[in-house]
């Protein structure tokens, strides 16, 4: 064992360097200086155990972590911000909704409930438009798409408006944007809410698929 | 120093003195305080031994049935567990008195001949035990499984549990005499009921405790139960299996009730709802009809046909509102359309910011539907 880890070991061969580091900390005591350094610590008492050596680390962590807390952030009432129509000049409503993991699941759910699914399929399409494609007929920002759901558009899409709160169509709204992944990804759902036949959209499940097209290439195309 | 008599711990120790005479055999605080403690961490054991809600009571043929073996478990087990006790203290007295280094005078009969025997003697007690303990879990099982005999009629119905509600949906040959209610279950008393048990999101567990034992709702997967109720009364059911934040709010009420009664409910399930009788209920027949309220929630008769929230065409004879969130008054009723995130926070009833006139019409026509 080397005698950098054992302090209170004496060492052989003391540098006069090593000697003086170890007076100013509260472990680094040395044969020599003893008695100095006792007297030192009952003068300052030694930090309480939790914040000695590692526990900073911890601490730093979980003060770190602590943001993760307003992801899942739960508001069944909705914002207390301006109702009516969604304002096309950035609408203080669209990052409360769309980095939200609880308003993305729930507006997996109303895709379902709504039956989105009967004209736009799981977003692929059918009927109706794509949703999981980059094209927007209408606009990809999180006020057109509401301004979509809220108003309908011509050839099929209906008015929701009266049919759903405006706080569902904002939900609906982010979940259909989750689609093509463009939120943040740390508030995209690992799983479905419910029963579903898609995958998550989850980075992980766009990396693998991008692995498998990687294996199909030849030889020294790969990387 | 002189050696303390055999068991001195078990005599409560006297103090000294004439003042003991005094103190006479009441007991002490400290007893008193422990006894008072014990009666009352048992008080909340014996409030589950009757009730709308209760595992003792033997209102259905498989609660009776577990109910028997729970008695034959209880009593053989506690007949070892006193011979197990009287085995230890035996032991104990035997060898009373006698020194750890063993130079005591007194020395225990050790002999061999009728430790081996009483040996024998509880070898043959335990497996006797045990065989006959799994002889009455088997033949309860199969008592149970027999308790729909084959081809007698029985009354078909789904309950498919949601995030946190129960949807009701009895089945008959005639389609057209299905019924769908929700967080209500009405059972005609000794006709077996089977129960298919469906969930929508996350697994749920139906259990009537007052009837039957627990069955999970697991998603994608169909599981039943079997439910022969014996008397008639009204019961509750909860979901037994953590769901979600209003897992707690996710109540079920039973009536059994009996063969006429029944027919008489259903009669009235069966029948589509009234249509509005005067300006304020047809204001909010159109409201329920033509806006949110439609777009989950069915009323049979009107174009409302939602699938995702419950069935309201029979709503106001239902003994609860929102899985046993509130008795079914017409306060209630205004608070819950009102603010139903108030009274049960993060359901999936959104907060649809009516006015007053509208609710107004909303409860006048909702109450109509009897």
């Amino acid at each position: 064992m080397s005698s950098r880890f054992r302090a209170d070991l004496p060492s052989p061969a003391k540098l006069p360097s090593q000697e003086r580091r170890g007076r100013g900390r509260v472990g680094g005591r040395s044969d020599t200086d003893k008695p100095r350094c006792f007297g030192r610590l009952r003068r300052n008492p030694p930090l309480i155990p939790p914040f000695q050596g590692g526990g900073w680390l911890v601490a730093l962590l979980a003060v770190l972590m602590l943001p993760a807390c307003d992801r899942e952030e739960r508001d069944p009432r909705g914002k207390p911000l301006p109702e009516g129509p969604a304002n096309l000049n950035g609408d203080p409503r669209a990052p409360e909704y769309e980095n939200n993991a609880f308003h993305l699941a729930q507006g997996q759910r109303l895709y379902t409930w709504m039956n989105c699914s009967g004209c736009h399929a799981t977003g692929g399409g059918g009927m109706g438009p794509p949703l999981m494609d980059d094209e927007w007929r209408y606009g990809g920002r999180m006020e057109d798409i509401v301004t979509t759901i809220w108003n309908g558009r011509p050839n099929g899409m209906p008015a929701w408006k009266g049919r759903i709160t405006e706080q569902q169509a904002w939900e609906l709204a982010a979940y259909v944007r989750s689609m093509t992944a463009q939120p943040r990804q740390d508030v995209l759902s690992g799983r479905s809410d419910d029963i579903s036949s898609t995958e998550p959209a989850t980075l992980s499940e766009r990396e693998k698929l991008k692995a498998e097209a990687n294996e199909t290439l030849p030889k020294d195309e790969q990387d | 120093m002189p050696r303390p008599a055999p068991f001195a711990y078990l005599v409560p120790r006297r103090r000294p003195g004439p003042s003991a005479a005094g103190t006479g055999s009441r007991p002490s605080p400290g007893s008193r305080k422990a006894t008072t403690g014990l009666l009352l961490f048992l008080a909340p054991t014996i409030a589950s031994c009757e009730g709308i809600q209760a595992i003792g009571p033997r209102d259905g043929a498989e609660s009776a049935a577990i109910s028997d073996l729970f008695t034959i478990f209880l009593v053989v087990t506690l007949l070892f567990y006193a011979a197990v006790i009287a085995f230890l203290v035996s032991a104990w007295w035997r060898r009373r008195g006698e020194r750890q280094d063993g130079l005591s005078e007194h020395k225990a009969d050790t002999s061999d001949a009728a430790l081996n025997k009483a040996l024998i003697l509880w070898t043959g007690a335990v497996i006797l035990g045990l065989t006959g303990l799994t002889l009455a879990s088997y033949l309860t099982d199969r008592a149970i499984a027999r308790s729909v005999p084959a081809g007698e009629p029985v009354l078909s119905v789904e309950i498919v549990a949601n995030q946190w509600w129960w949807d009701i949906r009895y089945h008959f040959p005639d389609p057209s005499k299905n019924v769908r209610t929700a967080n209500e279950l009405h059972l005609p008393v000794g006709v077996p009921a089977m129960i298919y048990l469906k969930s929508n999101d996350v697994i749920h567990s139906f259990w009537v405790p007052n009837l039957a034992g627990k069955q999970d709702l697991i998603p994608g997967k169909l599981t039943d139960a079997v439910l022969v109720p014996r008397r008639t009364g009204q019961y509750r059911g909860q979901c037994a299996e953590y769901c979600g934040v209003q897992h707690a709010h996710m109540a079920l009420d039973v009536t059994v009730e009996s063969k006429a009664d029944f027919a008489r409910w259903l009669a009235t399930q069966q029948r589509p709802a009234p249509a509005p009788a005067n300006p304020l209920e047809r204001a909010g027949y159109d409201y329920v009809t033509t806006r949110e309220c439609s777009s989950c929630h069915a009323i049979a008769g009107t174009s409302a046909s939602g699938q995702v929230g419950p069935d309201l065409t029979h709503l106001i004879g239902r003994r609860s509102i929102a899985a046993g969130t509130y008795p079914m008054t017409r306060g209630h009723l205004y608070a819950w359309i009102a603010d139903p995130q108030s009274a049960k926070p993060g359901n999936y009833m959104p907060v649809v910011g009516l006015d007053a006139e509208q609710l107004h019409a909303i409860v006048a026509y909702l109450e109509t539907l009897k």
